[in-house]
């Protein structure tokens, strides 16, 4: 039996997340909740045959036992997410959170998933797209040797990037660097985002810098990279390595590209898949916990 | 062209934009000794941070000699009539570093995004103007957008708090027309009240020509740094536009001789090689790519055996805007395998 889930908020992640839940051999996504009833994505959630309701996380609250639901992805804003977390969790639900509100603690599937199942954490953080797409790659360099410093640059189209990101910027940049020190491992971190207008637009890339404390173990870190890189690669299938890992005196520096799935979202928007790959692969652990009994959950206030 | 009478305010750049040809490497002493100089021969403003803005600090653009925060508490206290501005990139700086700049004594934030791109500015314009600072929108690789493009996104930075809004012609790509067309553009929409500015790279040597042509289309304030010191072939002369300035009658408070002399004997020395337009920072110019990428290309041609203008041709190519110096290495990588 498959773990029922909601998933709050019905922009373009939202949806993106319900085609994607709706492949899972571990999840099923019943609900879809929005807040305005003339939304794309609860039209076609409705015409999947999902419940809908377009009068936020309220119009859900009173189905959640009854409907059995135990996992919900917050796909709304860092503004809206401390509300929508107290109120689900109160009902024992665990929290997936897609907003850059960093309340719970910080899950890179590839890095740190399989150390949060298990620590009954109810709301989990996804970072940002930029942290799902460079944070494996600090990780590879800091699980061979000790890095002092690490940098990613994410570049993604400007049709990719919607105005919550844009009017809050400082967010991702805050939350991503946080990320690449507490998760990547890196002693700092700093992160850069650049929006690009190009028409096509092009897919998302990064680039990730790091500097370890002493020489670097080259064959080591190569193969940890290439190692990582297929980690990734089972959950965002359009993840590549696109050059590197260049060495450079004791900087390490690798270049990813990443294509979305083009399922809601088209393809060139891979830094809104890996956020949903990346949620969802969540879910699945989580799922998988829950069926096996070895993690049960209970109504919890934060 | 007849601007006899008019005013403009002068901005120079050799302690910002002048950080790209120095790879972030000025010396504190020679910052105040500039900035010092400039502020004697009658500069109202002076940028001084990170060539690529506050929290410019990094791999990707290069390590600085000093902190944001060191440059600016060596300069602004030692400043008699200049007032010091400092540069933001939303997406590299933070509202952390504005408030820093702020509590360093900066009077004018200038919050640079790329042309299409003025949204992201909203939080930093804003926090800017409540602050009480004169607060600039610098809307970069303006050469990109239309001139009905470029008055949209201006527009938005007005509203944002936006006391000045510039076109900066990053690439050096400019022809005075092009300007005109802009500036002109932006002159009828933008409130009375609100300035317009106008910041040029020598890339095609139209450095002086395009700022006369802001000018006559109404822009009030004019980038430009002593002796070209700046990324690419460097930013409009200083000593030069205000040669030209004097001879047409322009009143802008400057001093001739002064900044010459700062040209010349403190700049000019500085130099790690001479900041002109050689055939790369030509083809910045010719192919409308942004000239910070200048010494990046020439440094990854230098190691992967390839031609310095070929990868700026190739970044031009691939349509990258402002701050993609990451992309250069990678495109370097991709040409050199493509070779074998």
């Amino acid at each position: 039996m498959r773990i029922k889930a909601a998933i709050i908020g019905s922009g373009n992640i939202g949806t993106d997340l319900v085609y994607k839940a709706k492949r899972s051999a571990r999840i099923e996504p019943v609900w879809l909740v929005g807040i305005d009833e003339r939304s794309d994505g609860l039209a076609r959630a409705k015409a999947m045959g999902m419940k809908t309701t377009a009068a936020g996380v309220d119009g859900l609250l009173p189905h959640v036992i009854a409907d059995g639901i135990q996992i919900a992805f917050d796909a709304t804003s860092a503004y809206a997410h401390p509300a929508n977390a107290r109120a689900l969790m109160a009902l024992g639900v665990l929290v997936i959170d897609l907003t850059p509100a960093a309340l719970g603690p910080y899950c890179i599937p590839s890095v740190n998933l399989d150390k949060l199942v298990g620590t009954r954490e109810m709301d989990v953080n996804m970072v940002s797209c930029g942290g799902q797409a460079t944070i494996p790659m600090v990780a590879a360099v800091s699980r061979v040797q000790p890095v002092e410093y690490a940098e990613i640059i994410a570049t993604v189209a400007s049709k990719s990037i919607g105005p919550g990101t844009r009017q809050n910027i400082d967010e991702f940049t805050r939350t991503t660097a946080g990320a690449v020190e507490k998760v990547g491992g890196a002693k700092k971190g700093k992160a850069i985002i650049i929006i690009n207008p190009a028409e096509p637009p092009l897919l998302m890339r990064d680039t990730i810098h790091c500097l370890t404390q002493t020489a670097p173990d080259i064959e080591k870190i190569t193969a940890s990279v290439h190692a990582m890189i297929h980690e990734v690669q089972t959950y965002v299938p359009g993840y590549r390595l696109k050059n590197g890992p260049v060495f450079d005196g004791r900087r390490i520096t690798t270049f990813i590209e990443v294509e979305g799935l083009g399922d809601y979202l088209p393809k060139y928007a891979g830094n809104l898949d890996i956020m949903t790959a990346a949620a969802l692969r969540t879910a699945d652990m989580f799922a998988e916990e829950l069926e096996r009994g070895t993690m049960v959950l209970e109504p919890r206030a934060m | 062209m007849d601007l006899h009478g008019t005013r403009v305010t002068l901005h120079d750049m050799s302690l910002r934009d002048g950080m790209h040809p120095k790879r972030h490497q000025i010396s504190l002493d020679q910052t105040i000794a500039i900035a010092t100089a400039l502020d004697a021969a009658g500069l109202p403003l002076i940028e001084v941070t990170h060539g690529d803005g506050l929290g410019g600090a990094s791999i990707n653009y290069g390590f600085p000699a000093h902190s944001d925060e060191e440059y600016l508490r060596a300069v602004v206290p030692r400043l008699k009539n200049s007032n010091v501005s400092a540069l933001l990139l939303p997406g590299i700086g933070t509202v952390d570093h504005l408030r820093l700049a702020h509590d360093c004594g900066v009077k004018t934030i200038r919050v640079a995004t790329h042309c299409t791109e003025a949204d992201v500015s909203g939080q930093h314009i804003g926090l800017s103007q409540k602050l009480g600072l004169d607060t600039v929108g610098f809307l970069m690789m303006a050469h990109m957008a239309s001139p009905e493009d470029l008055v949209k996104q201006a527009k938005l930075m007005e509203s944002y708090g936006a006391n000045c809004v510039y076109c900066t012609d990053s690439a050096g790509y400019m022809l005075p027309d092009d300007v005109t067309a802009r500036v002109g553009a932006l002159r009828a929409a933008l409130s009375p009240t609100t300035e317009i500015g106008f910041h040029g790279h020598h890339n095609m040597s139209m450095g002086v020509a395009n700022s006369l042509a802001a000018m006559q289309a109404g822009a009030t304030r004019i980038d430009a740094s002593a002796a070209g010191l700046g990324a690419g072939a460097g930013n409009t002369p200083l000593e030069v536009l205000v040669a030209v300035l004097d001879r047409m009658g322009v009143h802008h408070g400057v001093d001739l001789y002064k900044v010459m002399d700062v040209a010349e004997d403190l700049v000019v020395p500085m130099m790690d090689t001479p900041v002109r337009i050689d055939r790369d920072a030509l083809i910045l110019g010719y192919a409308g790519v942004y000239s910070s990428f200048l010494l990046f290309a020439k440094r990854a041609a230098k190691k992967y055996g390839l031609s310095s203008r070929d990868i700026l041709v190739e970044m031009g190519r691939r349509k990258t805007v402002g701050g993609q110096e990451d992309m250069i290495e990678d495109v370097a990588l991709d040409m050199a395998r493509a070779k074998k």
